[in-house]
């Protein structure tokens, strides 16, 4: 394969994060350069949906800086980092279940709409046209994720995989730069895993998106990621080449225990 | 009237170039290509490949599923005068590698990654495969190797090409005569190398019309495109009827897309082999389980009605007022709304063919106002030998002979036919294309059966597979190993069956279960099971099969000639029988003997009186790799009857 990886889009320095007393995060530095799949990894609890809120803007750090593109905030705006070009999926899906597959791919292209809610209502004119546009981009993304067969079905009655799925179609539907995935293969079977995984480098192939990821099952990500930070109770204990990581001391005690 | 594809084409685009040719769905909208434009299309094609170096008369394949540029491809390599044949696209690479050394191919135009990774796999076994284009660039955009190019490239450079020489591509097409070699299929085979079935322009052509008169079909026909293409019935009825008569061929958008396409096209003209009609029916009926009490009586007494009156309407006879108003208001409640929902609502004519259709299946869809009809045919026939006119279709013939062909019968019950549209011959197999094709112009078809008092053929079994039963108590007697398979499988918990008998003193079988209608049975009982295998060996799945084997015994001996195929016992198999493991062929037929050498255990298990039966057996998983499945296999008596005696 010959990817070109870049320069470093998203710099994360220094972030602590305490909820009262406790520490979900501390000191947590690493960057993500453009067009890698970056991963983050670590036992339940390490903190690294707490690190993807952070980034996300859902949480604010209690200390340290994130770098986007040049720019450095001491926290994020969710509303803000949308429109900087970061999607995100969630470990716990959150899509409208009664809504069905298009409406919930084109709900992801909110920003992106510009005619205002009555002339959507309304559907005349330039509203029209615009709908048009963003349903265009949406089949594309429809055919993408081969779903077609399910365009009109409601979210809720897909098995899980698909709704993972679409979850994705959605953060894809923004044209993101950089895609945040919560653990996206968090309860699937193998063969599902091994569709996710293909759609993750596909997206970041085809479309040049740069990812970053949450997971727990170490195979997937050692597979498809180009670099690993691993969190262990809310600190870094290694950042480097899935094979680095691997062979990490850290790591395989994090994971494994060690013999006292 | 003589003519070649490449001409039917380009007559199409002169005569009404603005009429639909070819429709795809993509992106969720209907797209349609007009003749001047598929012309077009063609030419560049055309163009495209002579520029790669593509000769007159050598062979190219055709890898993916009803695509409108895969079709275009086999148009413009008849306008250059080679050969396309269009393989399977579900075939695993290995498979591929006969067909392409067979006829020396070294140009290969297929659908997807997928394809592509097969051909770049057996590579090094057919090194003459030098250009492999793809019409779907998805995922292959770091794939480097030689040779490998994309349908779009091709296509530019041949736009390019066209606009330099005007004249070449209609002089291209000039050129070629209805004798010449149209295309070329491989049969799938239930033994040795497939065989590939050279047929030419007029063979085609000939059958294509043949076909079209008899059923007066028109340029405004619609029909959904969704079978192989490599499977002549496809060809033959999206590819040569097509240009014959010019109607719309619809392409689905993709293979899990096409009942919901099926409904938005509403075809004219429609073509399944039974099982989907089969598998049509059995959703139906679950949905209609699910369905309130009220939805539920009201279908289950229409259908009564229909049961009762449809056929007869079907049929053209006359019916009572009464008969004839409750299945009007019928027709308005139920039958309507159900042709509706399966796509049916636009359907003039609708054939299955290729495997024997039940008559409970049968009689359903014309009791509901289809037009569903059997045909007799095969690859080297180029499909139409017989077909079955409007008001006399029936479940156990497949019609009257059509136009152009003779039939006659040899001593052992086989079939021959003479037809303007028997093939050519087997490619390079001179011995075998001398073993069908006698000298006297017959082609014999392997098939056994006999005309029936109303001139409609009936088809019992392949003339080798007719065997007899020796020893014990019905030594002698004629075994017809289909016949009985076919009989269990028009149960709709039964999906596949493989019977043995021949040279033994009794009839046993496996069976396959189904695993959707089974899977509901039981969960309509409570009944809890961890999977295809567990399902398959639940003690009460083997009462609900002996139930179904019991009857069938009941029905065989009624008929004093087959009464000595009953079947003494029987076994569930605890893997579905599976064209990668190459226990089916292709088109989905059992081959009996392969079975037979793999799970030798059973049948001796069987044969030899055991109640249960240990089996390993390894399987192949769609991407080629391998496991391996065991189970303990339980074999069960089913009770027999005496023959009724016929009438002295």
């Amino acid at each position: 394969m010959s990817k070109v990886i870049g320069d470093v889009i998203l710099d994360v320095k220094n972030i602590s994060l305490r909820f009262g007393g406790v520490k979900a995060l501390t000191d947590i530095s690493f960057n993500v350069k453009e067009h890698e799949i970056r991963a983050i990894i670590g036992p339940n609890g390490a903190g690294k949906s707490s690190m993807l809120n952070c980034i996300n803007g859902v949480y604010t750090p209690s200390e340290g800086s994130i770098t986007f593109r040049g720019q450095t905030f001491d926290h994020m705006n969710s509303r803000q980092v949308a429109e900087m070009g970061i999607a995100r999926t969630f470990q716990n899906l959150a899509l409208f279940k009664g809504m069905s597959v298009i409406d919930n791919i084109m709900s992801g292209r909110n920003l992106k709409i510009k005619s205002n809610l009555f002339l959507q209502a309304l559907r005349i004119g330039p509203a029209q046209r615009e709908e048009e546009e963003h349903r265009e981009k949406v089949e594309h993304i429809i055919d993408f994720l081969e779903i077609q067969a399910f365009r009109k079905t409601p979210v809720g009655q897909l098995p899980y995989g698909l709704q993972k799925r679409v979850d994705l179609g959605r953060a894809l539907a923004m044209e993101p730069q950089v895609l945040l995935l919560d653990e996206p293969m968090a309860g699937m079977n193998l063969e599902e895993k091994q569709d996710m995984s293909r759609f993750i480098l596909d997206v970041n192939d085809e479309f040049g998106t740069t990812i970053v990821l949450i997971e727990h099952d170490m195979g997937v990500v050692m597979d498809i990621s180009d670099r690993v930070v691993v969190l262990d109770y809310g600190k870094k204990i290694g950042d480097g080449t899935p094979n680095e990581v691997r062979n990490n001391e850290d790591v395989i005690r994090a994971y494994l225990g060690t013999s006292h | 009237m003589q003519t070649t594809f490449p001409r039917l084409l380009l007559q199409h685009a002169q005569q009404r170039p603005q009429a639909p040719a070819l429709r795809e769905k993509e992106y969720g909208i209907w797209q349609t290509t007009d003749w001047a434009a598929l012309a077009r299309l063609v030419e560049q094609v055309a163009c495209g490949l002579h520029q790669a170096g593509l000769h007159r008369g050598e062979h190219l394949v055709v890898v993916g599923a009803n695509r409108p540029r895969l079709y275009a491809t086999m148009l413009a390599a008849q306008s250059l005068g080679a050969i396309p044949i269009p393989l399977y696209q579900d075939a695993v690479a290995a498979e591929c590698v006969f067909p392409i050394n067979n006829a020396e191919v070294r140009f290969a135009v297929v659908e997807d990654q997928e394809q592509v990774d097969k051909m770049l796999e057996i590579r090094e076994q057919c090194p003459q495969l030098q250009h492999v284009f793809f019409d779907d660039p998805r995922g292959l955009r770091n794939y480097t190797e030689d040779g490998l190019g994309s349908l779009d490239e091709l296509i530019a450079a041949g736009a390019v090409f066209a606009q330099q020489h005007p004249q070449f591509f209609h002089g291209e097409a000039e050129k070629a005569v209805p004798a010449d070699v149209a295309a070329m299929f491989f049969t799938s085979g239930t033994t040795g190398n497939p065989k590939g079935v050279v047929h030419t322009h007029s063979s085609l052509i000939d059958r294509a019309q043949a076909g079209a008169e008899f059923d007066k079909l028109t340029d405004r026909e619609d029909v959904l495109a969704y079978l192989p293409p490599a499977w002549i019935g496809q060809n033959i009825f999206s590819y040569a009827q097509w240009l014959v008569c010019g109607y719309v061929v619809n392409c689905p958008e993709s293979g899990a897309t096409v009942n919901i396409d099926l409904k938005e096209i509403g075809p004219t003209y429609y073509f399944a082999p039974p099982r989907v009609f089969e598998g049509m029916l059995t959703s139906v009926m679950i949905r209609m389980e699910d369905a309130g009490s009220l939805k539920r009586k009201l279908f289950h007494h229409f259908m009564d009605v229909a049961k009762r009156v449809g056929p007869a309407l079907m049929d053209g006879k006359s019916v009572g007022l009464m008969d004839r108003l409750s299945y009007t208001l019928g027709d308005w409640m139920v039958y309507g709304p159900l042709r509706n929902n399966l796509g049916f609502s636009r359907v003039r004519v609708a054939y299955t063919a290729g495997e024997a259709i039940g008559p409970d299946l049968f009689t359903f869809y014309r009791s509901i106002g289809i037009n569903l009809k059997q045909l007799y045919g095969s690859t080297e026939t180029a499909v139409f030998v017989c077909l079955q006119p409007d008001h006399e279709a029936r479940a156990d013939t497949v019609g009257v002979p059509c136009k152009g062909v003779e039939i006659k019968l040899a001593d052992n019950g086989e079939i021959l036919v003479k037809s303007p549209g028997l093939l050519k011959a087997y490619y390079k197999n001179p011995k075998a294309t001398e073993e069908v094709l006698t000298a006297d112009g017959w082609y014999h078809t392997s098939d056994a059966g006999f005309i029936d008092s109303h001139g409609h053929l009936k088809i019992i079994d392949r003339v080798k597979d007719v065997g007899r039963i020796k020893g014990g108590a019905n030594d002698g007697a004629m075994f017809a190993p289909k016949y009985v398979e076919n009989k269990l499988k028009f149960f709709p918990h039964i999906k596949e069956v493989v019977a043995y008998g021949d040279g033994r003193e009794k009839v046993c079988v496996m069976i396959n279960i189904d695993f959707d209608a089974v899977g509901n049975w039981a969960e309509r009982r409570n009944l809890p099971y961890a999977g295809y295998t567990d399902l398959a060996a639940k003690p009460e799945v083997y009462e609900l099969i002996r139930e179904c084997v019991e009857k069938v015994n009941a029905d065989l001996a009624e008929d004093a000639m087959l009464a000595g195929s009953q079947v003494s016992r029987f076994l569930v198999l605890h893997k579905e029988l599976d064209a990668d493991d190459g226990e089916l062929t292709r088109t989905n037929k059992v081959r009996r003997g392969f079975i037979a050498e793999k799970y030798q255990p059973l049948i001796d298990g069987l044969y030899g009186g055991k109640t249960e039966q240990y089996i390993e057996t390894v399987v192949k998983f769609e991407d080629g790799r391998t496991g391996s499945v065991s189970a303990t296999l339980k074999i069960m008596d089913a009770k027999t009857f005496t023959p009724v005696k016929a009438a002295a």
